[in-house]
């Protein structure tokens, strides 16, 4: 963060809508942990690290509340202890990772690939608009349908849309046990064949990343009694070159969580693509410096780029990608393709018509 | 506008035999699920093509003369009743699969493509499209869209919305815009998931990406009888506490019981007061586990007959006793409102105690049939609208079980949407600073106000002039 922006620490829900009135630009920040997400010049840094705490959670409703300072490992502990998780794996969670962020990155880790991100856990929140009023969007039940989804619109907004206060999740019941498979093939394609058999298969894996030049690991997650029978199918299936991982895999899944495989100084951005895609923008990344970690089946690349970014978004604009500069030196959110939208332009303006909140691209 | 010039300018955009204007044509049109209400368009328009539609929006923008997107007219809270002297733009000509690409396990469809034929052109290749509204052998993709459609099996896979990667639209003034990727992640705010579920009021999706999923390769269908409704509601709690995550979790009381009975011959246990539907699914092994623990739950719960669907076909006819329940309904009362609002979980047995006090106090029969494992409720209302003044009780009744849904914390719709029926009292859901919000969302797309008009917000037209009766 540079050091002209000056930080506000409001201490709850209306001294936040008060700064946002107060200030003609202002940006929130949870716990920092997306470091190339930085304030732009002159904005007032809303640091939410105040607004924290679970405010509601009945196991028994498998949902929960809390305010967007929250740390994330704060409440999986939480559900941890009556045997629930949030199944996508917020990342850099370990860092310290709050709620707000990781609904207003729009970031979502390895677990996304069984039943979906961030996007389809997030039930309800409160938000303060552009305008300093706190607006509740969504609900705390499990199904909804009553009014705008304003609670997935923000999701990736990056704070550019409102700041989030706090935030309903829906929530599962924890898998009481794990194993991960890895699969070792001789090169790229051999092993994105073993990913995109999976990807169509009625297998149910937790998740299944793709680490280049040659590596797919799977994690199979559910009840104990039934683990080995499936382990078993799978290996079968995935045939030769899989093995089960002796520790569970923790350690992987906790490094591509954390993004652990990261170089220090090295810029992180998530690219969006599809699984028959990867080939391509494995031969575009692959001669250079870069590091690659695909996840979700193929549904996002983690590309980590040494230095200036442009050679990066210059290939990414070529292949009609476009990525989120997630961890690195700070610079424009967004690099590759530019965005063209005029829909999500209607909604910056309806939402922010003052411009508080940074621009919307 | 004068009715003949709305008219003469839909006939530059169409030919005149895509441009209906006859009573009688007008008729299938004046009206959806929501049958209570009833409007008369000035013209329906047929569409065989996106720029058909396109060209529509803005001669309707350009005139400022109100319309509505309708699919097969399937909107359980009126969400695709005409405004009179609008026009109705017909979409189910723009049925195609556009791209089914199994290896990334999307499909590209245009908005009139019926939800089931989804499921059918993915089967070849082992995968479905997820969400299955019991209306889903007719309702559109395009309705599902706008409605944020739900169905039995959001317990573990969501909604519609959960199921959509890109759109692209026609916005009420005309721009054609493009947003979400083919990719299930995205960077950015999240605009597929505020258009669904937007009821028609931004525009008009023209065409639709979807998300397929790998169709399970076990499924374990549970039916159990109890000699209560409450017992039965109990047996969902333990279920959900179990650990158990399973694909559906629905329940049928004693009159929906009799009605889908009568029906369809699901061959449910005929003395039940109320049945719990369970099914799991997953890989074998797996759900062979899970149904060993879910047996025993179900049985302590108090359950006096447990079966299992023996196979598909044992399956499909538990399931279709289920999604006929609204239909077979209709067999046991001329008119009936269907609500859906949401409680939460562990409330459930107090909101269907509440419901049954109700149904005595305003003297009307209330069949529940629900999605019991989300909270959502589906009381329907049974009425005579030849009855003077039967109408109106029971849309006061149906007002006090959304007041009772708000009331214990859940909402007013889980699954139809507010559209035109429920629009009073997403007031009382949400505060004024809320709403203000979200309408000045809807004039940034629609600042004609032109786009579903009288739908999800009260408007001008008045709901006494639209009714049937």
């Amino acid at each position: 963060m540079s050091v002209a922006n000056p930080v506000l620490r409001p201490a709850d829900v209306a001294s936040l809508q008060e700064a946002v009135r107060e200030h003609p630009s202002v940006w929130p920040r949870g716990a920092g942990t997306k470091t190339a997400l930085q304030p732009p010049e002159g904005a007032v840094v809303l640091d939410l690290s105040q607004l924290r705490g679970v405010v509601d959670y009945d196991p028994q409703e498998f949902t929960f509340t809390a305010l967007a300072g929250t740390p994330v490992r704060e409440v999986e502990e939480l559900l941890g202890r009556h045997g629930q998780y949030l199944p996508f794996d917020p990342p850099l969670c370990g860092a310290g990772a709050t709620l707000g962020g990781t609904l207003a990155s729009g970031l979502s880790g390895p677990g996304r690939y069984r039943y979906g991100g961030v996007r389809d856990f997030v039930l309800g929140v409160r938000f303060v608009d552009g305008e300093g009023q706190l607006v509740r969007a969504g609900g705390k039940v499990v199904k909804n349908a009553a009014g705008f989804d304003l609670a997935k619109l923000l999701v990736g907004s990056l704070g550019r849309l409102g700041v989030v206060a706090e935030l309903s999740f829906k929530v599962f019941p924890a898998p009481r046990a794990r194993r991960t498979i890895r699969v070792d093939r001789s090169d790229f394609e051999g092993v994105w064949e073993v990913l995109r058999a999976l990807y169509t298969s009625p297998f149910d894996p937790e998740a299944a990343d793709l680490v280049p030049p040659g590596t797919v690991w799977v994690r199979v997650a559910g009840r104990p009694e039934s683990l080995a029978a499936r382990v078993r199918r799978l290996l079968d299936f995935l045939s030769h070159g899989a093995q089960v991982v002796e520790d569970d895999g923790a350690r992987v899944w906790e490094e591509a969580r954390e993004f652990r495989w990261v170089p220090s100084g090295w810029t992180l951005v998530k690219v969006p693509v599809t699984p028959r895609r990867l080939p391509e923008l494995e031969r575009e990344l692959g001669r250079g410096d870069s590091r690659r970690w695909y996840s979700a089946g193929g549904n996002v690349a983690w590309v980590a780029w040494p230095g200036d970014v442009s050679p990066l978004a210059a290939v990414l604009d070529r292949l009609g990608l476009r990525g989120l500069r997630v961890l690195g030196p700070p610079g424009p959110p967004f690099v590759g393709r530019p965005e063209l939208d005029g829909f999500g332009r209607r909604v910056k303006q309806a939402l922010d018509p003052l411009g508080r909140f940074g621009p919307y691209a | 506008m004068d009715p003949a010039r709305v008219i003469e300018g839909l006939r530059t955009i169409y030919p005149a035999d895509r441009v209906l204007v006859r009573p009688a044509e007008l008729a299938p049109y004046e009206s959806d699920a929501l049958t209570a209400f009833r409007a008369r368009p000035v013209a329906v328009v047929l569409p065989q093509h996106r720029d058909e539609v396109v060209a529509t929006v803005r001669w309707c923008y350009e005139h400022r003369v109100p319309f509505v997107a309708r699919g097969s007219g399937t909107s359980l809270s009126g969400g695709s009743l005409p405004v009179p002297g609008g026009v109705v733009i017909a979409l189910n000509r723009l049925n195609r699969i556009l791209r089914l690409d199994p290896e990334e396990r999307l499909a590209v469809v245009e908005p009139g493509v019926v939800n089931l034929e989804v499921s059918r052109a993915a089967a070849p290749y082992g995968l479905y499209y997820a969400p299955d509204p019991s209306s889903q052998p007719v309702c559109t993709i395009g309705g599902n869209v706008a409605f944020n459609s739900g169905g039995a099996h959001c317990l573990k896979y969501g909604m519609t919305s959960n199921h959509v990667l890109a759109i692209e639209a026609v916005l009420a003034d005309g721009e054609v815009v493009r947003f979400g990727g083919e990719s299930q992640e995205e960077v950015g705010p999240d605009l597929v998931g505020l258009f669904v579920g937007s009821e028609g009021l931004f525009g008009i999706a023209l065409e639709v990406t979807l998300r397929l999923v790998p169709r399970p390769e076990a499924y374990r269908t549970v039916l159990a009888a109890y000699r209560s409704l409450e017992a039965a509601g109990d047996a969902v709690a333990r279920v959900v506490a179990s650990g158990i995550l399973p694909g559906a979790v629905e329940i049928m009381d004693r009159l929906s019981i009799e009605a889908a009975e009568a029906a369809v011959h699901a061959g449910y246990p005929q003395d039940a007061a109320a049945l719990l539907i369970v099914e799991l699914e997953g890989e074998e092994p797996e759900v062979e586990a899970e149904l060993k623990e879910l047996l025993e739950v179900v049985r302590a719960s108090g359950a006096y007959e447990v079966r299992l669907a023996r196979d598909e076909v044992d399956r499909q006819r538990i399931w279709k006793g289920r999604k006929s329940a609204f239909s077979a309904v209709g067999r046991l009362s001329p008119d009936y409102l269907v609500q859906d609002g949401v409680v939460p979980r562990t409330r459930l047995g107090e909101a269907l105690a509440e419901i049954e006090r109700l149904s005595r106090r305003y003297g009307l029969r209330v069949a529940n049939v629900f999605h019991a494992g989300d909270g959502n409720l589906h009381p329907l209302i049974l009425y005579d609208g030849r009855r003077p003044g039967e109408l109106e009780r029971a849309e006061e009744l149906a007002g006090e079980i959304l007041r009772l849904c708000i009331r214990l914390g859940g909402s007013i719709t889980g699954e139809h949407g507010v559209g035109m029926e429920k629009r009073h009292y997403l007031a009382e859901m949400f505060s004024e600073q809320d709403l203000r919000v979200m309408r000045r969302l809807r004039e940034a797309m629609d600042p004609g106000r032109i786009a579903n008009r009288g739908k999800m917000f009260p408007e001008a037209q008045e709901t006494a002039a639209l009714r049937t009766a």
